[in-house]
């Protein structure tokens, strides 16, 4: 067992209020998964994300555990989280491109990252080229400023850095988002042979894009507006979802050869509901074209089948 | 209506404009009244550069792009401005194409004072609910709004009727859905589906091929500012004819096929 999320509560401070934009969430990343976590925006997915490796000063932990192998991680606690971060938790921000400084060079950033971890640049450097080697970039990038390389390449450097330490946890936050197709697929199965190679022991992958965290997740989580609403392996989740915003998520997605002419898809009608005061019993009740008078109460997020966790009063009847 | 033929277009970077760059090499191309044309490419491939240039924001180095046999790139002032009434842009990033201080009303009054002065308040009223009706917009929910209060799909279809209002015959749609959720995603290809059908052009500016596949009639692959493949876009996505093109749509995710796997 990796990771250990129990009842994760996450509020972000606001003049008008508390949002909750995580509310009761639990879950568990077993030894060398991949979870894919997906989800509109505001659905609370990259606040996940970001609650295991570093809560800035307007997110506030009010309440549930995170056991990383057997310990517990302080995600309260700035300071404290230090100790983990980089060397048993690690993350690849949403906009990797702009997490190089501008000024400095690839190998100097490293050197002064490592130095703030209190390992030596020296000793690191073979592992550290031979893993640049691995996802295609010559040695000579340690010489680049990042402006001098391509959106793909500034990726691919941020993956290596993030992972230098054999982190436990690696939280890669809508890595492919700002890719082109071909960068993106690149990326991505580096993001898998990284697993493979037991460079990163497991993953969390962030993404608005399903079809793509298909080709490289395990299992994929959905949430909904601070909670889960479905959760099972990949397969399972596209093929036979059980949850309604699973469902028409899924039957939203225009494949290569879709035709509008010849099959028409929809969306889901409204909107997600604010977390400011989110509304009482199931939250995707208001646009969920199944709901029916249970619904105003909370349905809990029970295993309907094996690995294949559902919270919908109707999937499980 | 909009044809280009042999465009070029180079732009001038760095001190003096000592070095240049070719964003847009010899491409030609069509879009008819009533037919959606994507144009798919990744990043750095000049599509938004032809999108600009097709709205007269940019002028061509060398080469024609004309509309209705008029060519675009001389018109100047009142001229310009006639063809703006016709062709009409919405570009990727909706919240930031809107004045944050403008509520969504004031928006629509500001094409009134731009475009027809002439006509009065109330016939200017229905004619912006017609719009927002045709978008599929309740106009109760979304005028006397401020664009941070709607979401994304929201204000990417009031551009639209924004654009609608002005009896557009063509739209430059840049990437329009990009920045949305995949729920609302879909609503606004199927806005463009039913506007194509009352005969409006579209030029479907997108790096999404399985997006760019559901609407468009006709399809045309850019590389580096340059056409590699172009036609109707069944053929193009059944039967590639160029290896960029097949190396593309090779690495598009899809669902219940993984990378690795035939394609079934």
């Amino acid at each position: 067992m990796t990771l250990e999320v129990e009842d994760l509560r996450v509020h972000y401070r606001t003049l008008r209020g508390d949002v909750k934009a995580l509310d009761g969430v639990s879950f568990s990343v077993a030894d060398g998964e991949i979870m894919g976590v997906v989800g509109e925006s505001g659905c609370g997915k990259s606040t996940l994300g970001k609650s295991l490796v570093r809560l800035d000063n307007r997110m506030k932990h009010v309440g549930g555990s995170i056991t990383l192998d057997g310990a517990s991680l302080p995600i309260a606690d700035d300071r404290a989280m230090n100790r983990f971060r980089f060397k048993s938790v690690s993350v690849i921000p949403q906009y990797a491109m702009s997490a190089l400084n501008p000024t400095r060079r690839i190998g100097r950033l490293v050197a002064d990252l490592l130095a703030a971890h209190g390992i030596s640049y020296a000793a690191t450097l073979p592992e550290l080229t031979r893993r640049l080697r691995l996802v295609g970039l010559p040695e000579r990038v340690l010489e680049n400023y990042p402006i001098e390389l391509s959106g793909g390449m500034k990726q691919r450097v941020v993956l290596v850095l993030s992972t230098l330490c054999d982190p436990a946890l690696l939280v890669a936050d809508e890595v492919t988002s700002a890719l082109d197709v071909s960068t993106q697929r690149a990326v991505a199965e580096t993001l898998v042979e990284f697993r493979d190679r037991g460079y990163v022991r497991s993953m969390l992958v962030v993404t608005h894009d399903i079809s793509l965290v298909y080709q490289i997740a395990d299992t994929i989580m959905v949430m909904y507006a601070g909670r889960l609403a479905e959760k099972a392996p990949s397969d399972v989740v596209v093929t036979e979802p059980l949850h309604p915003y699973t469902q028409l998520l899924i039957g939203a997605l225009p494949e290569v050869g879709a035709r509008f002419s010849e099959r028409r898809l929809t969306g889901i009608p409204g909107r997600p509901p604010g977390l400011r005061n989110p509304p009482q019993g199931c939250r995707f009740r208001a646009r969920c074209p199944l709901a029916f008078d249970k619904c105003a109460e909370q349905p809990p997020f029970v295993e309907v089948a094996t690995n294949h966790r559902v919270a919908c009063w109707k999937a499980g009847s | 209506m909009l044809r280009f033929e042999a465009v070029w277009k180079t732009y001038r970077l760095g001190a003096f404009g000592t070095r240049e760059l070719t964003a847009v090499r010899d491409v030609s191309l069509e879009v008819a009244r009533g037919e959606v044309v994507s144009l798919i490419g990744e990043s750095g491939s000049g599509k938004t550069t032809i999108g600009r240039m097709a709205l007269g924001l940019a002028a061509p180095t060398r080469g024609r792009i004309t509309f209705d046999d008029v060519p675009v790139a001389g018109l100047r002032g009142r001229a310009l401005r006639g063809y703006h009434r016709q062709v009409q842009g919405v570009f990727q990033d909706p919240f930031s194409t809107f004045n944050p201080v403008f509520k969504a009303d004031r928006v629509f009054a500001l094409v009134r004072d731009g475009f027809f002065p002439s006509v009065p308040a109330a016939q200017w009223r229905q004619r912006v609910e017609d719009a927002l009706e045709g978008v599929r917009l309740e106009p109760a929910d979304v005028l006397h709004k401020y664009p941070h209060q709607l979401s994304g799909g929201q204000l990417q279809r009031m551009l639209i009727a924004r654009a609608l209002l002005l009896d557009i015959r063509l739209l430059v749609a840049d990437e329009i859905i990009s920045m949305l959720d995949a729920s609302t995603r879909i609503d606004v290809l199927n806005l463009l589906g039913e506007l194509k059908a009352k005969g409006l052009g579209v030029l479907f500016v997108t790096h999404d091929l399985a997006l760019g596949t559901y609407i468009s009639d006709r399809t045309v692959i850019l590389r580096a500012g340059e056409v590699v493949e172009s036609g109707p876009t069944e053929e193009v996505f059944a039967q590639p004819r160029h290896e960029y093109t097949r190396n593309l749509l090779a690495a598009v995710p899809h669902l219940h096929t993984r990378w690795n796997e035939p394609v079934k």
